[in-house]
């Protein structure tokens, strides 16, 4: 991996799903992007549905969502996303098959980057933040992954990165507790590590806090409700050490020395 | 498309952006030159600059509303010092005419932000966010004709620049309003700008927006706005640009036909940031069609 930030084709472009997966309670789309760059790991893409975006609940959704990539391939043709239904835009998005039509703007943000002084990378995901370890897995070649889960029902999910090791809250699938717990476990044997983490930001809080007490460098995919992906509505900041950062054009990668906190960042639109 | 003359300032179509929707400098951290290639604007209005640099709101600062958004951004900017070392210089290089919007806290804020501007080539003229307070008198500036009247008596003598004032929806008498900025020496006005309204969070009840309360953007004030420009245009003979949830030609052609004589895109370039080329082709083909056949 190597390299910065990969720009986007200016506007949003109508492309075809090919295909619709479920995992548990969470939907992988995969669509073809001919006019698209290759993304690099921690990018993401504003989606919106080409059709019935509104009329939904409460007559939303309105505007697009921001999401990971989950995968590209090499060539770029195609793209997939994983998605979490928890309100009208990701459930209408989840509602998407084969042949419909999907609104796309990216790859946008700042990718992650690669290891420091050749630490190894270890990547950290709790959920539907997941999404941007698989595709960072793929330009790595070889990494440990930890992932938690809420229940066996949602570690489905933990098919897209084979070889990981899983917590749940409830002790239905893998380890009974938190994914801190086997990030303890892992920096115990070897502190020479780099962190990538994504997922909720009490997971990401304690992640931040664990590294920073060993000295560990972190980088964390931060999630901000976002209107526009580009830096135009100003609806994303990200309180760092040196004031807000709109985290869709300075993130969503950020380096998790900048942070004091994670506690309250950001809400998904749904 | 034929070009329009706005306020002296040529422009290729009659579409522009809203102050504050689009950041040509972040856009062209993401798009890279093509954005100048297809630059969606005819000018370009850049986000208010204020005396002193501006943090902006706590988060959250957005919420999805049924056919619009709720934001409370609270202007984040550099300052007037921070504009001019950095962002001047790089919205300098947009294939558009540059509109600079300001706003101050007292007239003298504003005199000083207008007599900033004045001398610079790099921009074509300036317009006055006048939805604020001014703490000297506790009045928003543009709610009530004499406090507006009194800005551009302080402001006009600073500047050969076009002044549009950009009006606030949230005012007991637009027209008002308008026809006092008029007489006062404005080249022009814009409207509208957001609409103030509130959202609660479903789980606890509380204000959604770290501000509190934000403004109201989206096609659900579009018929507001038509019903704003329709007066302003009946109480005052200056050019307006029009504005308030223009998703394509029809709307752009709709406030038009109300009494603009440019339109505005805003929340639909968070959608879309080509948003603006598709309107103004839209209205292009409209304006065509609705043109006598002796060309």
């Amino acid at each position: 991996m190597s390299g910065g930030r990969v720009l986007a084709p200016f506007g949003r472009r109508a492309v075809p799903v090919l295909a619709r997966t479920g995992y548990g309670p969470y939907v992988v789309l995969r669509c073809a992007d001919p006019l698209g760059p290759c993304p690099r790991a921690g990018q993401f893409y504003m989606l919106a549905a080409a059709d019935r975006w509104g009329g939904g609940e409460a007559e939303r959704p309105f505007l697009p969502r921001a999401f990971s990539v989950l995968r590209a391939q090499a060539d770029a043709s195609e793209l997939e996303f994983l998605i979490h239904d928890v309100g009208p835009g990701t459930q209408r998005l989840c509602e998407l098959d084969a042949g419909d039509g999907l609104m796309l703007l990216g790859p946008l943000g700042v990718p992650f980057a690669p290891p420091r002084d050749g630490r190894r990378p270890l990547l950290v995901g709790g959920g539907v933040g997941i999404a941007p370890l698989v595709i960072l897995h793929d330009e790595l070649g070889t990494a440990a992954v930890l992932l938690g889960f809420r229940d066996a029902d949602h570690a489905d999910a933990a098919v897209l990165l084979p070889g990981c090791r899983v917590a749940t809250d409830d002790g239905g699938s893998g380890h009974h507790g938190l994914v801190s717990d086997l990030l303890l476990d892992e920096l115990r044997l070897d502190p020479h590590l780099e962190v990538y983490a994504c997922g909720p930001p009490a997971m990401l809080e304690v992640v931040r806090l664990i590294c920073a007490e060993r000295g560990v460098p972190a980088q964390l995919a931060l999630e901000a409700g976002m209107a526009c992906g580009y830096g135009a509505c100003f609806g994303c900041v990200v309180r760092t050490r040196d004031g807000y950062v709109r985290l869709c054009v300075d993130g969503p990668v950020l380096d998790a020395s900048r942070l004091e906190s994670v506690v309250g960042v950001g809400a998904s639109i749904g | 498309m034929t070009g329009v003359h706005f306020c002296g300032i040529e422009l290729a179509h009659p579409i522009v952006n809203a102050s504050g929707t689009f950041d040509a400098i972040a856009a062209r951290r993401a798009f890279g030159d093509e954005l100048l290639e297809r630059f969606p604007f005819a000018g370009f209005v850049s986000k208010t600059v204020t005396v002193r640099p501006r943090q902006g709101n706590p988060p959250p600062r957005l919420w999805e509303l049924a056919g619009g958004m709720l934001n409370s951004i609270g202007l984040p900017n550099k300052g007037l010092a921070g504009y001019l070392e950095h962002d001047l210089p790089a919205l300098a290089e947009l294939p558009v005419p540059l509109i600079v919007n300001v706003m101050g806290f007292t007239r003298d804020e504003v005199a000083t932000l207008v007599a900033a501007f004045a001398e610079r080539p790099e921009v074509a003229a300036l317009e006055l966010n006048v939805s604020c307070p001014n703490v000297e008198t506790g009045m928003i500036m543009g709610a009530d004709p004499r406090e507006t009247a009194a800005l551009l008596a302080r402001v006009r003598p600073l500047t050969d620049k076009p002044l549009v004032v950009k009006l606030t929806p949230n005012a007991s008498d637009v027209p008002a309003v308008a026809r006092a900025a008029e007489e006062a020496g404005a080249d022009a006005v814009s409207l509208i700008n957001t609409i103030r309204g509130m959202a609660l969070e479903p789980a606890t009840g509380e204000p959604a927006l770290g501000g509190v309360t934000g403004g109201v953007s989206g096609p659900a004030v579009r018929a507001v706005a038509l019903a704003q420009v329709h007066s302003v245009r009946a109480a005052s003979s200056i050019p307006i640009v029009g504005m308030g949830g223009v998703q394509c030609g029809r709307d752009a052609l709709d406030l038009m036909r109300a009494g603009a004589d440019i339109v505005a895109v805003g929340t639909e370039s968070f959608r879309d940031p080509a948003a603006g080329s598709r309107v103004a082709s839209e209205l292009a083909e409209l304006l065509l069609e609705a043109a006598p056949a002796s060309r």
